[in-house]
């Protein structure tokens, strides 16, 4: 079946460094991504002209253009253009990042937006002011919306990782393809054996944050 | 009887438009006033000035002797002493019966935790949803809902209770339920102005009756005078379209 090949020298490991690597970038990015994306979905609600045109050119761009070529444009392109000499690495977080944040700041600005005026109003109505209204009322409703939208982002951005190795970065996936490679005589059937174990270690990383945010969904179905 | 609330040529514009348009208005205290008229007629955003959710133009409003709108400063403080009950279901989904009804005066009032759940406990009792208070909002009905709001706005001990078309956005068969608690409320001597559709009870519940439109007070009486003697053309019209005989 060819799973015989990870118990050969440190491919074992090998593998889960590659994973290592996969969800060090995406963990990175996630955190930059959740604490931008609050950011700009705030000053999203503000309706201010500028702001709203800026941010739906960002998010369309997003949309519209496939995660390779942000890569490709940043590593590539920005490197010959800018004359910065960014790694594989730095580049894959600044685009899952600025993928990320234009997602996040829609959920973001969706949860806000979303709280109805009413529950602003029967708050202060009660004598609250605006930081008891926020601390009690607004910000519990909004995280309780917001965490299970951005845990899928999460998720979504772990799987996506898998595109870095086309820039060079050698995550799972590219650890996977050189230990096939290395073990084509002796392992004819390695190419299953491997890619099922990185199924399996795709599926480890990604079910926990996926069962969690059913559990929370769940619990905060209010 | 004493004076507990006083309006003084109230006036409100949106974009150009009077919506209230110099309206007095003495109210004492254990009197119930009851507002009528046409939908527009400004009769919701009446009472938001009157707590100060929507901004005046001209005039003011005064609770005692303490100017409350225009007053910035201690608006809070304010709102501690008008409660108000919404037209939609505005309870903290979040938090359950109990919790609904007990943040306030935790929060705001600062009193201990222990005997502000043993109040809310009696007054949910006496509105009949003691059951409830570990459930949450979405699991009762529009009534039931609208109860634990007038029971949220009680534990503030208000001096005076806003009910903004509290039935309005019930089912026919969840009205009496919510009325009765109100008109309870009516016995038990307290002050309320209340915006309602509900004409039988108008009646009923009401010390004195005004009818609104077009942003002014047109008429203004005792409850029998008021619905069997109108004397404006306007309100007798609008009266009219409350009955279906000829």
């Amino acid at each position: 079946m060819g799973f015989e090949v990870l118990l050969k020298g440190n491919n074992a490991l090998r593998l889960l460094g590659g994973l290592g690597v996969a969800m060090y970038i995406s963990m990175i990015s996630v955190v930059i991504s959740i604490t931008l994306g609050i950011i700009l979905g705030m000053l999203m609600t503000l309706k201010n002209p500028v702001i709203n045109a800026v941010s739906r050119v960002y998010l369309e761009i997003v949309r519209i253009m496939p995660q390779m070529v942000l890569l490709f444009i940043v590593y590539f392109g920005a490197t010959k253009i800018l004359g910065l000499n960014l790694s594989a690495e730095v580049s894959a977080v600044i685009v899952f990042s600025f993928w990320g944040t234009a997602e996040m700041s829609d959920l973001v600005r969706g949860a806000l937006t979303g709280i109805p005026a009413i529950q602003y109003e029967s708050s202060m109505a009660l004598g609250m002011n605006r930081l008891q209204t926020y601390i009690h009322v607004i910000i519990p409703q909004i995280v309780r919306r917001l965490i299970p939208l951005s845990i899928n982002l999460i998720t979504r951005m772990i799987k996506t990782t898998s595109l870095v190795m086309m820039i060079g970065i050698v995550e799972v996936l590219k650890v996977g393809q050189q230990i096939i490679e290395a073990n084509r005589k002796s392992s004819p059937n390695a190419a299953f054996g491997i890619f099922a174990t990185i199924f399996i270690l795709y599926f480890l990383a990604c079910y926990p944050i996926s069962c969690l945010s059913k559990y929370l969904e769940k619990k905060w179905e209010n | 009887m004493e004076e507990i609330l006083r309006v003084e040529n109230l006036s409100k514009k949106y974009e150009d438009v009077d919506v209230l348009d110099g309206i007095s208005l003495s109210v004492k205290k254990g009197e119930v006033v009851v507002i009528v008229g046409p939908s527009g007629c400004g009769k919701s955003t009446f009472l938001r000035c009157l707590n100060g959710l929507e901004d005046i133009r001209d005039g003011s409003v005064f609770l005692g002797d303490e100017k409350i709108n225009p007053n910035k400063k201690n608006l809070s403080k304010t709102r501690e002493k008008i409660g108000m009950v919404f037209q939609s279901y505005d309870l903290f989904p979040h938090k359950t019966i109990l919790q609904n009804v007990t943040l306030a005066p935790i929060k705001v009032k600062k009193r201990k935790k222990a005997e502000v759940e043993e109040e809310a406990l009696k007054l949910l009792d006496r509105v009949g949803l003691i059951s409830k208070k570990d459930n949450y909002p979405r699991q009762l009905s529009g009534g039931q809902k609208q109860r634990v709001a007038i029971v949220r706005a009680l534990i503030m001990h208000p001096e005076v209770l806003l009910f903004d078309e509290v039935t309005a956005a019930l089912d026919p068969e969840m009205v009496r339920e919510v009325l009765d608690v109100v008109l309870s409320l009516a016995k038990e001597g307290r002050t309320m102005l209340i915006v309602t559709h509900e004409m039988s009870f108008a009646r009923a519940v009401a010390d004195r009756v005004i009818f609104l439109d077009g942003g002014k007070i047109v008429e203004e009486g005792k409850p029998t005078d008021f619905f069997d003697n109108p004397k404006t053309d306007r309100l007798k019209k609008f009266l009219k379209t409350f009955s279906y005989e000829e």
